[in-house]
């Protein structure tokens, strides 16, 4: 069973334009598919980012109909029969060619993230950790870095402006992901704020929309480190008790010297 | 013939020039109408009742609106003043509530979901996901007023005491039966469901989450908290649909205590 | 355009240590060559933490003994022997064995999170062919968390680099979307020819690239591409199996190609990906058209004395695997394979041209969405189908290359001075069959080994680094550039498709001796016109480029695959010959080794395996030996059923 398609597809860089194909679209594909036939028949230097076509690597991102999505993932029956299916790269980042952007943005600010700092005196045996210990970093693990949530939040999807000091859902996401982790020592609830940008975060939940893994960002990631701000930061009573010595200091854990460009680090794209 | 320099990062590429605000097909726009809808409809009403200064009190049955819990002023109803009256008689402008209202309303002004309700709908910070917002800046909740959402944990400390003080008007008129000692009326499980559902969506909140045991590194060390944090946790998958709930389950008691105290309604009494 | 003024532009760069492939052994090997001390590279077709690694669902088999402590070493030493009918190169499986527990826990030290034991230890699942519960794992997503966690400690030391050195890449630095097509040589090396380097494109902009370095690790995966029918990425393209033989290495046994029983066969546009084996192992049966357990009746004689007979008794291993033998759907991932393929040859498939298999009536629907959240999910996106209420349908896919670059088992270096290979395009460590499981425990262990190696070697050469020979990196620049510069020959995409036709139907699970010859023929003028091969369009990102880049590759390789499939005339894990369905004693004392011809071809050697050490040897019962090794090669006289020493 098979039928011809009308597809609208960005050709070019940034200041490229929609082409308008008609297409074969067979029973069960899905937009990759597609994209795939439009290369062996009609594009051949048509530029894609695909690896997996399972929608397990997050390599095939983009925005079909205006709506940010995996094309691996994005099966064809969802369409109404004769409806125009609008191809675009995702907005937030540079077009290299065609369909495929440069998401270096993403690496620069997963860099800026101190890492997993266990405890010195840990043994050769291995941890001792109970599954619910590790079940809610487990859920942000399961992450494929298709950065489509970083792609639709509007803190830098509308603002290029933002895009220094905000890590965007993905990279807050890891900071709750080891500020959760049992055997973390570290503490980087004042850089989450500072230097991550988790007060840009206006919690309107976009990032979960759009998540492929159906990771609850919002409400199991971002929010709860807005919590943990909170408690660290904007907690008028652990203030107090600070001032007049009734806690102790925090050892806040500074962000990773020489990983920005106005601290040495690369340029960001 | 060959160079090392520029790297290849510095190829001069340039976002999607796309001039539509969206290229999404669906009814984005719908959920956002809905919201300001139902929001603004709530608020007019809340403020309209709030200032009514009557029709809060059926004195048989012993019903008090939570729009007037606890009842403050001068000129309430004496025995619908759980903590007694204020000396003096409040002004037009002043809830009898005074003392809860202003809470409860920034409770539910920084919750996390509401939050996102009005971000998006009034504020149109986004629209709707994947739509351009209509802002030249934007800087979020990094700084004053914005930056007050953070002390949300406190409105829940308080929310929580106002729920307690909303349990104990609701139990206590079933101990205002008609000849008097227990008894139920539709009335009483207006009252009641209305406070259940309170419960549900106070108790459901992230920062209630957060300080019942969200905030620790390992449950595995604190079995008691990691029990609540899940039971909790359960119920905060549905913060949304409590807070909409609510504020339809707070318009419903409100207007029945009116109807009924306003003589319009007679309380329909299923035992005593 | 002005696109061809851009090869006037060659990116340099010296490194001491180039590692081509940025899955699980390439990331592994650059972090231990990094933590030698060496400025290392990592070059990657794709972005950074998308390799295929990530498609890995099972888990990673290591002897840890948190389930079931009677598991050791040499248990699981024996289970890789008895899956890779003892062609397995033994040092490799000794050592893979030995240490893949301390490279699993290691991984937990960078911040993996595997699933849990009640007492809070890394949980291990059952799985094809390992004797006790091994795999750890993480739901069924094992491979992602592998992979990001190498990707996180390879930013953990870029960030300790960032601090001590102010540039977080001046030890360590990732080439994402970079493809190298050629491995250079310095020719006047003391002992013959050896390593200087890598040429390449990067896929963004075209430009060419060129690495300087004495070292470089192969850890570019499969081969799966040159099939039509299998679960490997695009990258799978046998790009290092080709790099190692133009450099003038060899590869090891090409033939066995491991065949996935179990891959989607519905829609068309996603047949042959993955259909986890942990689906059977958490109890999902296989049935065919009529309903039929039919693995029951494809136990083989090697196997007799460990799977089940009945039901019955297969279902009680599940819940009691002491005092039960194993359910058939647990045999090696070949006899599954070959199972499924004649149940279907025979009529009795399913509507799509598959099997059924079936979970949905063997677990509750919330166990089913917790063990296996993402077959789950998988089922419902692609094929629109609930696995918590309806069987799959699936089917052989080609899945692994057991075959690759013949390489030392300590340093995995290859022949060439300066060259390693580590991971899927190694060979030796699977013999003619992979365990479910093993290759992610491989690609740490032999990764790490190929860094140390990597390193090691670099010390040995003090001052004496090898230079670029100016000739051959004009030359490999100059095959760059020909695709796009030809004015006529056919387009890479349909030429692709007909070497993908060609391998699956005359060189796929089931072989016979005059279809390889045909296979052979397709091949050979296939040559020719992927030699004329021709890309439009410009540079940038042009994927009909790359292709026609990768498509030699694959031809190559396919070409060795078929020659050594011809050659061996027997059967036995990856290799099955219709007209040789037995297994050789003889024949599994040769390894086929493969080298490239002065025209570019590819001709075979044989070249004898040792049988294991004695010690190594003495796991087994003679009983058992006896089905693999020839008379000569049984131990004399001692005792031949010593128990199996447990060394913990």
């Amino acid at each position: 069973m098979s039928a011809k398609r009308t597809f609208r597809v960005w050709r070019g860089g940034g200041d490229g334009d929609l082409a308008q194909y008609e297409v074969e679209v067979n029973e069960g594909e899905v937009v990759l598919d597609v994209l795939h036939r439009l290369q062996a028949t009609q594009a051949p230097d048509l530029a894609v980012r695909w690896n997996c076509k399972a929608g397990k690597c997050g390599s095939c991102s983009m925005e079909i109909n205006g709506r940010p999505r995996l094309s691996c993932m994005t099966r064809m029956n969802t369409f109404a029969p004769n409806e125009t299916v609008t191809v675009t790269p995702m907005r937030t980042f540079p077009v290299i060619r065609d369909l495929v952007c440069d998401v270096s943005y993403n690496y620069a600010k997963a860099r800026e993230i101190p890492s997993f700092t266990p405890p010195e005196d840990a043994g050769p045996e291995g941890y001792r950790m109970a599954q619910e210990d590790v079940q809610r970093s487990q859920e942000f693990r399961k992450c494929i870095e298709c950065f489509l949530c970083n792609n639709v939040c509007h803190v830098i999807r509308d603002h290029e402006e933002n895009k220094e000091h905000f890590s965007g859902p993905r990279f807050l996401m890891r900071v709750a992901e080891l500020e959760m982790h049992p055997e973390d020592t570290a503490d980087r609830r004042m850089i989450a704020q500072d230097e991550f940008g988790l007060g840009y975060c206006n919690i309107t939940k976009c990032c979960t929309e759009v998540c492929p893994e159906g990771i609850k960002i919002t409400d199991n990631a971002l929010i709860p480190l807005k919590e943990r701000v909170a408690g660290r930061r904007y907690d008028p009573v652990v203030w107090l008790g600070s001032k007049i010595g009734l806690r102790g200091r925090d050892a806040d854990t500074p962000r990773v010297p020489n990983t920005r460009p106005n601290d040495g680090g690369p340029p960001l794209p | 013939m060959t160079s090392t320099l520029p790297p290849p990062e510095a190829a001069g590429w340039k976002r999607a020039r796309i001039a539509q605000r969206t290229l999404r097909t669906d009814r984005w726009w719908s959920g956002p109408v809905w919201t300001v809808l139902g929001l603004t409809a709530f608020l007019v009403y809340g403020l309209a009742r709030a200032l009514q200064q009557d029709h809060y009190w059926v004195a048989e049955y012993h019903y008090l609106t939570p729009f007037y819990s606890p009842c403050l002023a001068g000129q309430c109803f004496e025995e619908a003043a759980v903590f007694g009256r204020l000396p003096w008689d409040f002004p037009w402008f002043l809830p009898f509530a005074a003392v809860s209202l202003p809470f409860l309303l920034l409770f539910r002004l920084t919750c996390y979901y509401y939050r996102k309700a009005y971000y998006r709908a009034f504020w149109q910070s986004p629209t709707a996901c994947a739509v351009r917002e209509p802002h030249g800046r934007y800087t979020g909740e990094t700084r004053f007023p914005l930056i007050l959402q953070n002390l949300h944990r406190y409105f829940f400390y308080i929310a929580l005491a106002i729920s307690l003080l909303n349990t104990y008007d609701a139990l206590i008129a079933l101990f205002h039966g008609e000849n008097g000692g227990f008894g139920i009326g539709v009335g009483n499980l207006v009252l009641l469901a209305n406070v259940v559902l309170l419960w549900c969506y106070t108790l459901s909140c992230h920062s209630c989450r957060h300080v019942v045991g969200g905030r620790l590194r390992s449950f595995s060390r604190s079995p008691a908290r990691y029990r609540m944090w899940t039971a909790v946790s359960k119920l905060n998958t549905r913060h949304m649909l409590f807070a909409w709930v609510t504020l339809a389950s707070l318009v419903l008691t409100d207007l029945y205590v009116a109807l009924v105290a306003g003589g319009v309604l007679t309380d329909l009494r299923l035992l005593n | 355009m002005s696109e061809k003024s851009e090869t006037n532009r060659t990116l340099r760069y010296g490194y001491d240590v180039v590692v081509i492939g940025a899955g699980g052994a390439g990331l592994r090997a650059a972090i231990e060559a990094r933590q030698q001390g060496k400025r290392t590279a990592v070059i990657s077709k794709s972005l950074f933490g998308k390799a295929h690694t990530v498609m890995a669902e099972g888990g990673a088999a290591a002897a840890l003994g948190n389930v079931n402590d009677a598991d050791s070493w040499q248990v699981h030493f024996r289970d890789t022997l008895r899956g890779g009918k003892f062609m397995n190169d033994p040092r490799m499986a000794e050592l893979h064995a030995k240490e893949a527990p301390e490279r699993i826990l290691e991984l937990e030290r960078w911040g993996a999170l595997f699933d849990r034991t009640a007492d809070g230890r890394i949980s291990q699942r059952n799985f094809g062919g390992h004797e006790y519960p091994r795999l750890a794992h993480v739901g069924d997503r094992t491979g992602l968390e592998l992979i990001r966690t190498l990707q996180q400690r390879v930013v953990q030391l870029q960030q300790a680099d960032a601090a001590e050195l102010g540039d977080p890449e001046a030890m360590l630095r990732v080439f994402a979307e970079t493809t190298v097509t050629d491995l250079l040589l310095d020719r006047g090396g003391p002992d013959g020819p050896r390593i200087s380097g890598a040429a390449g494109y990067t896929r963004a902009t075209g430009e060419p690239v060129v690495f300087e370095a004495p070292a470089v690790v192969l850890a570019t995966g499969g081969i799966g591409k040159s099939f039509k029918v299998t679960s490997n990425s695009w990258e799978y393209t046998g790009d290092g199996h080709a790099l190692a033989l133009r450099a003038g290495a060899t590869l090891l046994n090409m033939e066995f190609v491991q065949f996935h029983p179990t891959g989607m066969v519905w829609p068309p546009s996603v047949k042959g990906i993955l259909v986890t084996e942990s689906v059977r192992g958490d109890g999902g049966v296989l049935r065919n058209s009529e309903g039929e357990r039919f693995m029951f009746r494809y136990v083989p004689e090697v196997f007799a004395a460990q799977y089940a007979e009945t039901e019955e008794e297969a279902d009680g291993w599940y819940t009691d695997p002491a005092g039960h033998r194993r359910p058939p759907e647990l045999l090696p991932r070949d006899e599954v394979a070959r199972a499924i393929n004649n149940e279907v040859k025979e009529g009795r498939g399913s509507p799509h041209g598959g099997v059924f298999l079936d979970i949905a009536s063997r677990l509750p629907a919330e166990e089913v969405m917790r063990r296996l959240p993402s077959m789950h999910h998988q089922f419902k996106e692609l094929a629109d189908v609930d696995i918590t209420a309806e069987p799959m349908e699936v089917g052989p896919t080609c899945h692994y290359v057991m075959g690759g670059v013949e390489v030392d088992a300590d340093t995995c270096a290859a022949l060439v001075p300066g060259l390693f290979a580590a991971g899927e395009v190694a060979g030796g460590m699977h013999g003619s069959n992979r365990l479910g499981g093993n290759s992610l425990s491989d690609l740490l262990v032999f990764g790490r080994r190929s860094g140390l190696g990597a390193a090691a070697y670099l010390d040995g050469l003090g001052g004496d680094r090898p230079a670029v020979d100016p000739d051959d990196e004009a030359a490999a620049l100059a095959r760059l550039s020909a695709p796009l510069e030809r004015e006529t020959g056919e387009g890479p995409y349909a030429l692709h498709q007909e070497l993908q036709q060609t391998m699956n139907d005359l060189v796929g699970i089931i072989r016979r001796g005059p279809e390889i010859e045909q296979a052979l023929e397709a091949l050979d003028k296939l040559a020719d016109r992927v030699a004329s091969v021709r890309a439009e369009g410009g540079r940038a990102y042009n994927p009909g480029w790359h292709l026609a880049l990768d498509l030699p590759n694959m031809l190559l390789v396919s070409e060795v695959i078929a020659r050594a499939a011809l050659e061996r005339t027997e059967s036995r894990g990856g290799h099955t010959r219709d007209d040789h369905p037995g297994m050789s004693a003889e024949w599994r004392k040769v390894n086929l080794v493969a080298s490239l011809t002065g025209s570019g071809g590819a001709r075979l050697r044989r070249q004898p395996l040792q049988a294991p050490r004695p010690d190594l040897l003495e796991l087994f019962e003679r009983e058992e030996l006896a089905k693999y090794l020839t008379e000569e090669e049984l131990p004399s006289g001692g005792p031949a059923d010593t128990p199996l020493k447990e060394e913990r």
